[in-house]
This record gives structure tokens, C-alpha cells and sequence, in this order.
């Protein structure tokens, strides 16, 4: 049963993958023309330094992709090179390719998300159900407004309003990049304290938005849970406070906001996008923008497979752990 | 109304950010030149003064003008998107989860995968294959393109427990068809459910075409809010100390979502009474 769950995900995720694939081979050719190559041809055409790279590009996009070939055998190409992770050269910054660009770029994303999510997950969740317990200090309540009105805006929105308090009026914290730019990558808590101090803004405009949205979450969860007989008769049966809060609301609660998590995930990440392209933050948001400004198609084909598949395996690995939070679910079929 | 209304601030609040933001157009539109947000029209970077109350930006745009402008035009993308996606999700709700069966698993798979992707990265592939710069309109349509998986979701959610209610029970056993049980019994029970998951709607239409924008990705001719963002991103507006420039499209922004979030819980209210006593 356990082994029939983690294959029916593990199928999710493969379809994930060759979604994801195909969306990047089908979407351009939609529109009727090749976009890829009339962009490597105008650059060609443009002619300058990068002109002897464009040239291997095309042969090798014509080769590789043997337009002249049936449809279907272009396609099965296609998936064959993605599986591979290999998605030729970028456009602008020939001879890199798009693999190493964006290997380069994933660990500061995964360093900024991987923190931010966890952080005002597990900040959020706890807040909320504090919110909603009766025990609670007093003044907690004059949290709710705050927390709505931020969960309301869009990250990178406060990340501006941030960038201009916090490092513009009160030059507190670096502004733009991963680490200063005379700083040598080293080891050294001088340098750690550097990236540090340079993520700050970035995953504080992430934290302050998303926390207030799980504390929203969990809190309405709580209310149902603590209405529910059970807690009713753990109370009457003279339990502390404590144990009931914990062992019987806050456990019970938690699983609905794991499932909201999973589902979150795509939405944080389209939204960290943006913060880090607001930042410079030299993640793959940044990257992607630059890909978009100078007409880089196959990195940007690159990226959007990488996060797509990046984000199915966390999916993956939380509908995994998922059973071990709730037994229930492996006794379950269908849903 | 009025008694309602005050006991349901939330919807209070949405309402009355939205009838300003309202206001500040139609006014804005009666009295404001907007030729004015044309690059070059008037003298770049100025400080608000009383000829150009919201300043002007490195472009020789009337901010106050780009404002009147351009708000119009994001409303009308996040609209346009929103009833499209709501539209075909409300539809596909209903077929999915009230004839079941393998249109619903595929339904169903469908919207649940395509919500674990990113739909920004979907949009911008999409964005970058249709070539040459997009108009309004065009934006609104690529948003609609996922815009409808959220909706298609929640609404089948909602269908899947009316569909086991008595009188939908009773109407089955009188006769009636399904598309008359649909229209005429569960429709009208879940029209509030469909408000506030249309205001969603909108508002997630928004924040994807502002997030296309800022990246460069918009119409590059139109004033959109997200429009301005991206000069303003793109001169580093923030940096420069040039405050005007961006105050008044991140206020009118932050007026947008939150009027429209109040909006959505105050409806959510009104679709599910039983959030009273929790509030």
C-alpha cells in the first residue's frame, strides 16, 4: 500500500518532468515561426564579436534538431537532450553553457529560498495557532491586522519599500548583488557574514509576506480543530493545556498546512523570482531576467525546466513524508 | 446592507479602497490630460510641484498622468483574465465534479498538476514564443491561460459537496436534466463562492501580468502599473534617490491588492457563514 502510494507520486512527478520538456519544444513552435532561430539569426545578422558562436549554434541547433526531420523525431531529440540536463549554449554568453549558468546560479536560490520557507513556515504556523488558542499572551491579537494587510502584498513590492528604508534612508544593509564586489569567495566569517548580510533584504521581504500567510492559515485551521469533540473531552478529561494544545490542535492542524505548502510552492517561487530580480540577487530570478532582457532563449528554456522539475521533486518529497505525518493517509485510496 | 456590511469590516475595507481607487480614475480621467504620460511630453525627473502634483520620470512622463493612465489598463488585464479564468473554470468545476468519472480524473490531474508549476515560468515561455511586443489585450489572454486552474480547483471542491445535498437529490428524482440542476439549483447556491473566487481571480491576474512586467515581458508602449515598475527597476529609480518616481505606483498597487484581498474575505464570509464565529 505505502509502495503503491510513493509510485503513483513518483508518476506524478515523471509527468511533471515530461511536461515541463514538452511545453519548451511545443510553446515556441505554437506561434508558427521558430523563434529560437530567427533570434540566433538576427544576432547574427547583427554581426560582432559573438559571430563565429552563432554560427556553430545554428549548425549545431539545425543538426541537432534535423529540421528537416518529421516532427516527432525532432521532439523525441529534444526530450532525449533535456533528459541529458543539456540545453546547448546560451545564446548571449557563448561558449557557456546553459547547464553550467545555471548550476551556478540554483545554490544561491536554493541558500535563499530553502531559508525563507522554512523560516516563516515554521514561524507562521506556530503564530497562528497561537493566535487562535485562548491561552495566548494578550497582545498578540494586535498582530492579526499587520499580518493580513503583508500577506496581501506581493514580496517584491515590500521588497522595494524595504530596499528603500533599510538600505537607501538608513544605509543598514547592502542593496544589490549576492556578496560585495571586491570580496574574494573564501571560506572566512568575513565572507559568510557578506552573502549573509546581502540576503537579509531579499529573504526579509519573503518572510515578513509569507509568514503572515501561514499564521492566516493556520489559525483558521486551529479554530475548526478546537471545536472538534475530541478536544472537548481531552479537556474534560482534566489535561494540561499544553498537551492539548500541542498533541491535540496543533498536531491535528499542521497536516492541512503541509498540503498547503506543497501547493505553495510553485507561487513562493514566482514570487522569489521577482525579489531576487529587484535585488540582483544573483539566483536563477536574476538570471532569468537577464536571459529575457538579452533575448537568450535556450536559458530561459533552461531555467523554466530546471525550477519546474526542481519544484516537482520537492512536491515529490512532501507528499512522501506526508504518510509519516498523518498514518491515515496510506490506508486511504484515490485522493 | 448598511448593518451588514458594518458587521463584516473586512468587506467594509475592500469596498472602500476600491471605491477610491475608482474614484482617483474617473476623476483622474475627466481632469487629467493623459497625453501626458507619453515619454518626452513634459521636462524629465521633477519633483512633485503643482504643474505635476505626482513628479515626472526619467522618460518625460507626467506621473500623475501615467497614473490615470495606466491603472485602467491593469485593472482591465487583471479583469479580463479573471473572468476568463473563472469563466472556464466554473464550467469545467461542473463537468468535473458533477458528472464524475474519468472527465473529473482528468479534469482534476490537470488543475492539480498545473498548480505545482510556477505559473510565472509557464507564462513567460509563452510570453517570449509570441513575438513582437504584446498589446493589453494579449496579456490579459496569456494570464487567462492558467488563470483558470485555481478556480477550476476550488469550485469542484464546492460542487462535489452541494452535488450530495437533499435538494439537489430531489431535483434529480423529479426529472430535472443536469445542466437544469446545475443552472437552476447549484448555480444560485454558489454565486457568493463564485464572487469571492472571482475577486481571486483578479487579483492573482494582477499580480501575474505585474510580475511579467516588471521583467520585461509587458507591453513596453502602455503605462501599466507593472510598466512603471520596470523603468523604475530599470533606472534604479531607488537608488537615485528619486522618491516620486515610485511612491505613487507602489501605494496605488498596495491599494489594489488590498482592497481586492479585504474584498475576497469579506465574500468568503458572505459564501461561508460559519467563518462568523471565527472571525
Amino acid at each position: 500500500m505505502q509502495l503503491a502510494y510513493i509510485a503513483r507520486r513518483f508518476g506524478v512527478f515523471l509527468l511533471i518532468v515530461w511536461l515541463a520538456a514538452s511545453l519548451n519544444f511545443f510553446l515556441p513552435k505554437l506561434s508558427g515561426q521558430d523563434p529560437v532561430r530567427t533570434k540566433l539569426l538576427e544576432s547574427a545578422q547583427l554581426g560582432g564579436y559573438v559571430h563565429a558562436g552563432l554560427e556553430d549554434m545554428v549548425k549545431e541547433y539545425d543538426q541537432r534538431f534535423g529540421l528537416d526531420k518529421p516532427l516527432w523525431q525532432q521532439y523525441l531529440t529534444y526530450l532525449r537532450a533535456t533528459m541529458r540536463l543539456d540545453f546547448n549554449y546560451s545564446i548571449a554568453n557563448y561558449p557557456r553553457t546553459v547547464r553550467e549558468m545555471v548550476g551556478e546560479a540554483v545554490p544561491w536560490t536554493v541558500g535563499l529560498l530553502g531559508t525563507t520557507t522554512l523560516l516563516s513556515f515554521g514561524i507562521g504556523t506556530l503564530l497562528g495557532a497561537l493566535l487562535a488558542w485562548p491561552g495566548a499572551p494578550r497582545w498578540m491579537r494586535w498582530l492579526m491586522p499587520p499580518l493580513w494587510a503583508l500577506h496581501a502584498i506581493p514580496f517584491f513590492l515590500l521588497g522595494l519599500i524595504l530596499m528603500y528604508l533599510l538600505a537607501f534612508q538608513v544605509p543598514l544593509l547592502p542593496i544589490f548583488g549576492g556578496y560585495s564586489a571586491g570580496a574574494s569567495p573564501t571560506l572566512s566569517l568575513g565572507f559568510v557574514w557578506d552573502v549573509v548580510s546581502h540576503a537579509l533584504l531579499p529573504a526579509l521581504s519573503i518572510v515578513l509576506v509569507a509568514t503572515g500567510g501561514w499564521a492566516l492559515g493556520m489559525r483558521g485551521m486551529m479554530v475548526t480543530t478546537m471545536g472538534e469533540d475530541y478536544v472537548t473531552f481531552a479537556d474534560a478529561k482534566g489535561l494540561k493545556s499544553a498537551t492539548i494544545f500541542m498533541r491535540y490542535c496543533l498536531r491535528n492542524a499542521i497536516l492541512p498546512q503541509t498540503t498547503a505548502l506543497a501547493l505553495a510552492l510553485g507561487q513562493i517561487l514566482s514570487g522569489a523570482v521577482l525579489v531576487e530580480v529587484i535585488f540582483g540577487y544573483p539566483g536563477i530570478g536574476a538570471l532569468l531576467f537577464q536571459a529575457i532582457q538579452e533575448n537568450d532563449f535556450f536559458l530561459i528554456q533552461g531555467i523554466v525546466f530546471t525550477v519546474i522539475v526542481a519544484l516537482g521533486l520537492a512536491t515529490l518529497i512532501l507528499d512522501v513524508v506526508y504518510p509519516w505525518l498523518d498514518p491515515r493517509i496510506s490506508y486511504r485510496r484515490g485522493d | 446592507m448598511f448593518r451588514y456590511v458594518r458587521r463584516n469590516p473586512s468587506l467594509a475595507v475592500g469596498i472602500v479602497l476600491l471605491t477610491l481607487l475608482a474614484l482617483f480614475i474617473v476623476i483622474g480621467n475627466l481632469t487629467v490630460d493623459t497625453e501626458l504620460a507619453r515619454p518626452l511630453s513634459v521636462r524629465a525627473l521633477q519633483p512633485p510641484s503643482w504643474e505635476h502634483p505626482f513628479g515626472t520620470d526619467r522618460q518625460g512622463r507626467d506621473l500623475l498622468a501615467a497614473m490615470v493612465a495606466g491603472t485602467p489598463l491593469t485593472l482591465k488585464i487583471g479583469f479580463i483574465a479573471g473572468f476568463l479564468g473563472v469563466g472556464i473554470g466554473t464550467v469545467l468545476a461542473f463537468v468535473a465534479g458533477y458528472y464524475r468519472g474519468m472527465t473529473d480524473t482528468v479534469i482534476r490531474g490537470i488543475a492539480d498538476i498545473g498548480l505545482t508549476v510556477p505559473g510565472l515560468l509557464v507564462l513567460i515561455v509563452i510570453a517570449v514564443s509570441v513575438r513582437g511586443g504584446l498589446t493589453v489585450n494579449e496579456m490579459a489572454i496569456i494570464v487567462a491561460s492558467l488563470a483558470w486552474l485555481n478556480p477550476t480547483r476550488t469550485i469542484r471542491a464546492q460542487v462535489l459537496t452541494l452535488r450530495e445535498r437533499g435538494y439537489v437529490e430531489v431535483a434529480r428524482l423529479n426529472g430535472m436534466s443536469g445542466p437544469e440542476i446545475i443552472l437552476r439549483e447549484m448555480m444560485p447556491n454558489l454565486l457568493p463562492y463564485l464572487a469571492a473566487t472571482l475577486v481571486s481571480a483578479v487579483s492573482a491576474a494582477i499580480l501575474a501580468s505585474i510580475g511579467l512586467e516588471v521583467l520585461g515581458l509587458g507591453p513596453l508602449e502602455s503605462p501599466t502599473l507593472g510598466m512603471t515598475l520596470y523603468w523604475i527597476n530599470f533606472n534604479a529609480a531607488i537608488l537615485n534617490g528619486w522618491w516620486w518616481w515610485w511612491v505613487a505606483p507602489i501605494v496605488i498597487i498596495l491599494i489594489v491588492f488590498l482592497g481586492l484581498f479585504f474584498l475576497t474575505v469579506g465574500l468568503d464570509e458572505i459564501a461561508n457563514p460559519r467563518l462568523r464565529q471565527s472571525a
